[in-house]
């Protein structure tokens, strides 16, 4: 039990420690790059691993340590976009549905299962195609598909301390509802949302990747990991390994730090959860 | 209450929700700035013309009728034109059903054939190596994109290893398809007993149905080392260990058949894994399903495929959460209260 307690501790403190690099990167981004992200180099074109080129270089000879670390900041505001609009929109409208109770609550309700009867990804494929490919729209497409859980999440919370005693208290010294809701009730609503966020970062970056992938998402020749990813899927075939592993490391990294953290942060703000995984 | 009552109480929960996917589908093909008109039109016509062209398909009228017609359409199969092949998209759709249905059975398969009993085993022999390798898998397989996975198998069969096939669709180039029954070509090559189509067949599907496999194995092991783990400190687990039965009738008996029935739960889950999963491993491996199509279309500029394709997965999403729930009322009848 002890060891296993250390190395889930030892596993969350290198998952703290692998976000701060991803996030020291991003913010520094322009001096810790070695080159511009842009700067293509004929003579270098597709160069593997060197000296000179920690991570290679692509077809036009740019330098994919210099794309990596410029995508890293498009990659997480994106998805730190993302989180804090659907978390704001979502907590609002789950709040709203599990205080006022009734014909909104009915309404918010059915639209949530609405949006959730689509697939996550899916949805979001259609969101911005329709929108169009920018990066405001993938945020936008990203965080639609996200608010349902936050709404979901603080309507249930809502209708649990709604009832209770300090609840009845704010209420009886005439506290108006709005207040309410927002200085006694929502405090108490946070763990779980914290929680909740963490993960959808994880969830965020892997679809603002995938959606890049395919097409829909962060367009050339602004550098992001998913399409740093697909530019080089056609070399592959050709052994051009490196154009393909270090993006996809980078994504591989930041997510599984974000839901390990999440995973943490749920073991330690819900003390019942612990142990039982 | 009768499984009957819960039955239908469940079917009708499905019109609204029907109901609000055609009403997003329809706000994301009408209401957004791609202009169902203007795609038509194209990008030299004059307003007039684009005008014109929303006269005549009904744009020009009240949202309520317009969203009245688009589900009236939908109810008669039209689920609209694509402008890069110029058919119905829904004859294009059934052209390409069957090799995304092939390659989603295929990764079910892979799935279910690994992820079972690594999650029973994990859960039987607790902490032991075989527990920590799943779990690392499980921790590790939820945040690796697909397409990534797929493009390092690639690497290392196809380029290093060399003994699987290059990402170019189904079959090898020198292979005639076997005549077209179910469209599954594995299936077609074994009915005709066209032996050298069925090995080619196989050999093209080995790699994507790893992809997609594994992907949506991580959810599955997990959610089923932690019922076995449950059930296994259950009171009547501990009964049968008291009684003095075989420990192997108890865990594999009894104990395994009760953790499957929660599993049922999280196949809906999985069915939306796979569906987003499918299109981006269609794209790499060139796999000619839907996912391939409605992307594809869209590099045309031509919108309507993937709307069509995002609202075909939505229904048919709720239609498998649908069937999951009343498998699961029929596993648990204590479900059919709720």
């Amino acid at each position: 039990m002890h060891w296993r307690r250390l190395t889930a501790n030892r596993l969350s403190f290198a998952a703290l420690c692998a976000l701060l690099v991803v996030v020291a990167a991003a913010l520094l981004a322009p001096w810790v790059a070695p080159y511009d992200p842009d700067e293509t180099d004929a003579a270098a074109a597709l160069s593997s691993v060197s000296l000179h080129h920690p991570l290679g270089t692509d077809l036009y000879g740019r330098d994919q340590l210099s794309r990596l670390v410029h995508a890293a900041r498009v990659d997480l505001l994106v998805a730190l976009s993302a989180t804090a609009v659907a978390l704001g929109l979502g907590s609002t409208l789950g709040a709203l549905a599990g205080y006022r109770g009734g014909w909104v609550d009915q309404l918010l309700m059915r639209a949530v299962d609405a949006v959730m009867a689509f697939p996550a990804f899916i949805l979001a494929m259609g969101v911005t195609a329709a929108l169009g490919n920018s990066t405001a729209n993938v945020v936008a497409a990203i965080a639609i598909t996200h608010v349902p859980i936050y709404t979901r999440l603080i309507r249930g919370e809502m209708l649990k301390v709604r009832e209770m005693e300090y609840a009845e208290a704010a209420r009886t010294v005439g506290n108006r509802p709005r207040q309410i809701v927002l200085v006694h009730l929502l405090p108490n609503c946070m763990p779980p949302l914290v929680v909740q966020a963490t993960l959808a970062m994880g969830f965020a970056i892997l679809t603002v990747a995938a959606l890049s992938f395919i097409g829909l998402g962060i367009q050339p020749p602004q550098s992001e990991w998913g399409q740093m990813t697909a530019e080089g899927a056609g070399y592959v075939v050709s052994g051009e390994w490196w154009l393909v592993l270090f993006p996809g490391l980078a994504i591989m990294a930041t997510v599984l730090a974000f839901n390990l953290i999440g995973d943490t942060l749920r073991d330690v703000l819900d003390p019942r959860m612990r142990g039982v995984r | 209450m009768g499984f009957g009552g819960y039955v239908v109480r469940r079917l009708l929960l499905v019109v609204p929700t029907l109901i609000g996917v055609t009403i997003i589908s329809f706000a994301l093909t009408h209401l957004l700035p791609g202009n169902p008109a203007l795609v038509k039109a194209g990008p030299l016509a004059t307003p007039e013309v684009v005008q014109e062209i929303e006269r005549s398909m009904g744009l020009d009228r009240p949202l309520p009728v317009q969203y009245w017609r688009y589900v009236s359409g939908l109810l008669h199969g039209d689920l609209g034109e694509s402008a890069s092949t110029g058919r119905p998209v829904l004859e294009d759709f059934r052209q390409r059903i069957p090799a995304t249905l092939e390659l989603t059975l295929a990764s079910l398969l892979v799935a279910v054939g690994i992820g079972v009993p690594l999650g029973v085993l994990s859960a039987v022999h607790r902490d032991s190596v075989l527990d920590h390798v799943s779990r690392v898998l499980g921790v590790g397989g939820v945040a690796m994109p697909s397409f990534w996975t797929g493009l390092l198998l690639l690497y290392v069969f196809f380029y290093l290893l060399g003994v699987a096939p290059p990402p170019l669709g189904r079959l090898a180039a020198d292979v005639t398809p076997p005549p077209r029954l179910t469209g599954l070509t594995v299936l077609d090559a074994a009915l005709a007993g066209h032996g050298g189509a069925l090995l080619s067949a196989l050999h093209h599907l080995m790699l994507p149905a790893l992809t997609l496999g594994f992907a949506v194995m991580a959810p599955l092991t997990r959610m089923v080392r932690a019922t076995m783990l449950e059930i296994l400190e259950s009171d009547y687990v501990k009964a049968a260990w008291a009684a003095g039965l075989p420990r192997r009738r108890v865990v594999y008996g009894d104990a395994l058949r009760n953790a499957l029935i929660p599993v049922i739960t999280v196949l809906g889950v999985i069915f939306g894994f796979l569906m987003a999963g499918n299109v981006v491993v269609e794209m790499v491996y060139a796999w000619p399903g839907l996912g391939h199509y409605a992307v594809t279309a869209l590099v045309t500029k031509d919108p309507g495929p993937i709307q069509s394709f995002v609202l075909f997965v939505a229904v048919m999403y709720v239609f498998v959460n649908l069937a999951v729930d009343l498998l699961y009322g029929l596993a648990d009848p204590r479900i059919r209260l709720r």
